[in-house]
């Protein structure tokens, strides 16, 4: 297995994904059978390959840095989960 | 007025023209198709009264003479659109009740040049699928079935809600996307056409980024020429994505009937692949045929990496998605689940709003990216990627474009492969190499097989030589006279 029930854990803590103990190893045997299938690209002979970063051909275009839109906080807040006023609410970040 | 639903576009938007029809009339009457096909599960949001209220003010210009190229003609939208105070959801009860407050420039271009939109179509959960069976929404439901059979068939993922919607009559055309096939192969489970443009061709902006160096948005419809004419209309620069081409978009449609004589079509000897259908082969050669007869000159190429393009995918893919998807924290918009605390909202929000592909997906980027496993993994797939790519330049010294099957079966049953990620995954095994490398792939339905299922033919093209697909999918459309409906059981 090349991940296992640890490994699982902490990318779900990375990935900021509640995991329910007693998925984990169903799901680290999932992840496992998709990255056992992925090991053979290392069969591929890359060295000195640049890596692909982009399918666009062009360079990255430039802008002014100015502010095309805003000023419109309704806008903005029209989907929030919770809001006082013109803020989002949200859970305390520092105790 | 079911003669109206099962128009072309073009016949459509010459009869609109002609007046022997208004945008009400023929709005109406995909209305009335879309209320009594819910069994097909096509639609997530139906918004007949926006429609009639689009079709309404469409006539009122084609009175005033100021009729825009689509003017009049009803269209669904993929869910993961953006459309202006119109729920957009990406197949994902994470995203709730979202109502955005801006347009995606894609369906911006359509409204501009005069379509009206019928509603909101079903999907795989944020395009990941090759079944529309991860949909937050349930699954879509092909309209084709097996002869003499009832059982449920799938339309193929991300984009099965705008191929039944299309094979069915309940619009005269779809927007779709595709990331690693998946405007191709529901096109092909469904005997429809689909374009996947040029990475670029078409702006992302207020499109749900799934994989962003893969996404791009492409028109579905039932002929060759009508996906020319949306995509035409789909397509332009825009400077709010960073990677949208500074190109102008040819008026595609006049590529289609265009003879294909001369043209050297090459055939990549690794998409025979162990396990294929033989009908599906048989389809192949078929195809073969009939653009030697058309005049085009069948050279034998070699792709020596293909096999490598789906693991290469599901590194590049999955770690995009991580990155993107995790805006989604239920601060902003979306689904907020209560914790106790900052981190733990954000855990149980994303484990109560995303499905299971999208858990797993996420979990493999994260992996791939996380400390240690970056140079292994993900540096190695887009070197791979590259590699991906070179072997289509080399073919391109070669051949002017590529035929191959689109999908490595017909429509399977819905369930029938939800257990097995990678059997899954196998599903986009001819049409991923296309948005690895950033090229045009149509799908044009070429047959039926045994039991009277649809199968597709697929074509690459060069970057932004989306005319010649046009022209060679014009000459198959015209060579296979796919001319088979679904029957109406819904």
């Amino acid at each position: 297995m090349t991940i296992d029930a640890a490994t699982v854990r902490k990318v779900a803590r990375l990935a900021r994904i509640a995991q329910p103990e007693e998925t984990v190893e169903q799901l680290a045997r999932e992840l496992s059978g998709i990255m056992d299938w992925i090991e053979q690209l290392g069969e591929v002979d890359t060295d000195g390959v640049e890596p692909m970063t982009s399918a666009v051909h062009v360079p990255m275009p430039m802008r002014d840095d100015v502010i095309t839109e805003g000023g419109d906080p309704e806008v903005v807040l029209s989907n929030s989960p919770k809001r006082v006023g013109n803020f989002f609410v949200v859970p305390k970040v520092v105790e | 007025m079911s003669d109206l639903t099962s128009l072309t576009l073009k016949a459509a938007l010459d009869g609109l023209a002609a007046k022997s029809f208004s945008s009400v009339e023929i709005t109406q009457a995909h209305v009335e198709a879309v209320e009594a096909a819910r069994a097909l599960n096509a639609y997530v949001l139906e918004t007949p009264e926006k429609a009639l209220e689009m079709a309404k003010a469409s006539d009122a210009r084609r009175a005033a003479g100021t009729a825009g190229p689509l003017e009049g003609a009803p269209l669904g939208i993929k869910d993961l659109f953006c459309t202006e105070g119109v729920r957009s959801t990406a197949g994902s009860k994470i995203i709730g009740d979202f109502k955005p407050t801006y347009e995606s420039t894609v369906t911006s271009n359509l409204w501009r040049d005069g379509a009206v939109m019928l509603g909101k179509l079903n999907m795989d959960e944020f395009a990941m699928g090759s079944s529309n069976e991860t949909s937050a929404w349930g699954p879509v439901v092909n309209p084709w079935r097996t002869k003499g059979g009832n059982a449920q068939l799938t339309p193929g993922g991300s984009s099965g809600g705008s191929a039944s919607a299309v094979a069915a009559e309940l619009c005269l055309g779809a927007t779709a996307t595709d990331t690693g096939g998946s405007i191709r192969q529901p096109a092909s489970f469904t005997g429809t056409v689909g374009i996947k443009p040029t990475y670029g061709r078409c702006s992302r902006w207020g499109i749900v980024a799934f994989a962003s160096s893969l996404d791009q948005a492409g028109p579905m419809a039932r002929t060759v020429e009508d996906t020319a004419i949306l995509l035409s209309s789909m397509a332009g620069h825009d400077p709010k994505d960073s990677t949208s081409l500074p190109v102008e978009t040819p008026d595609f449609a006049s590529f289609v009937g265009k003879s294909v004589k001369g043209l050297r079509i090459g055939v990549p000897k690794e998409y025979r692949v162990d396990g294929m259908p033989a009908e599906i082969d048989a389809l192949w050669e078929q195809g073969i045929a009939w653009l030697k007869d058309a005049g085009c000159e069948i050279v034998e190429v070699s792709l020596p990496h293909t096999k490598y393009a789906l693991p290469a995918y599901y590194i590049v893919a999955p770690a995009e998605a991580s990155s993107n998807l995790a805006r989604y924290d239920g601060m902003r918009y979306g689904l907020r689940a209560d914790g106790a605390n900052l981190t733990d909202t954000y855990e149980r929000s994303r484990a109560a709003g995303f499905g299971a592909e999208v858990k797993r997906r996420i979990m493999i980027g994260t992996y791939v990216l996380s400390a240690g496993y970056y140079d292994a993994y993900y540096l190695k797939a887009l070197k791979v990627r590259r590699r991906i790519a070179d072997d289509f330049d080399q073919a391109w010294e070669k051949v002017d474009a590529l035929l191959t099957p689109t999908a490595p079966s017909a429509a399977f049953q819905l369930g029938d492969k939800s257990d097995d990620p990678v059997a899954m995954y196998l599903n986009d095994i001819f049409t991923v190499t296309v948005n690895l490398a950033g090229l045009p792939g149509m799908s044009v339905p070429a047959g039926l097989d045994a039991s009277g299922l649809p199968l597709g033919l697929q074509l690459i093209g060069r970057a932004l030589d989306e005319g010649t697909l046009f022209s060679l999918g014009g000459a198959i459309e015209k060579a296979a006279n796919f001319r088979a409906k679904p029957q109406k059981w819904w």
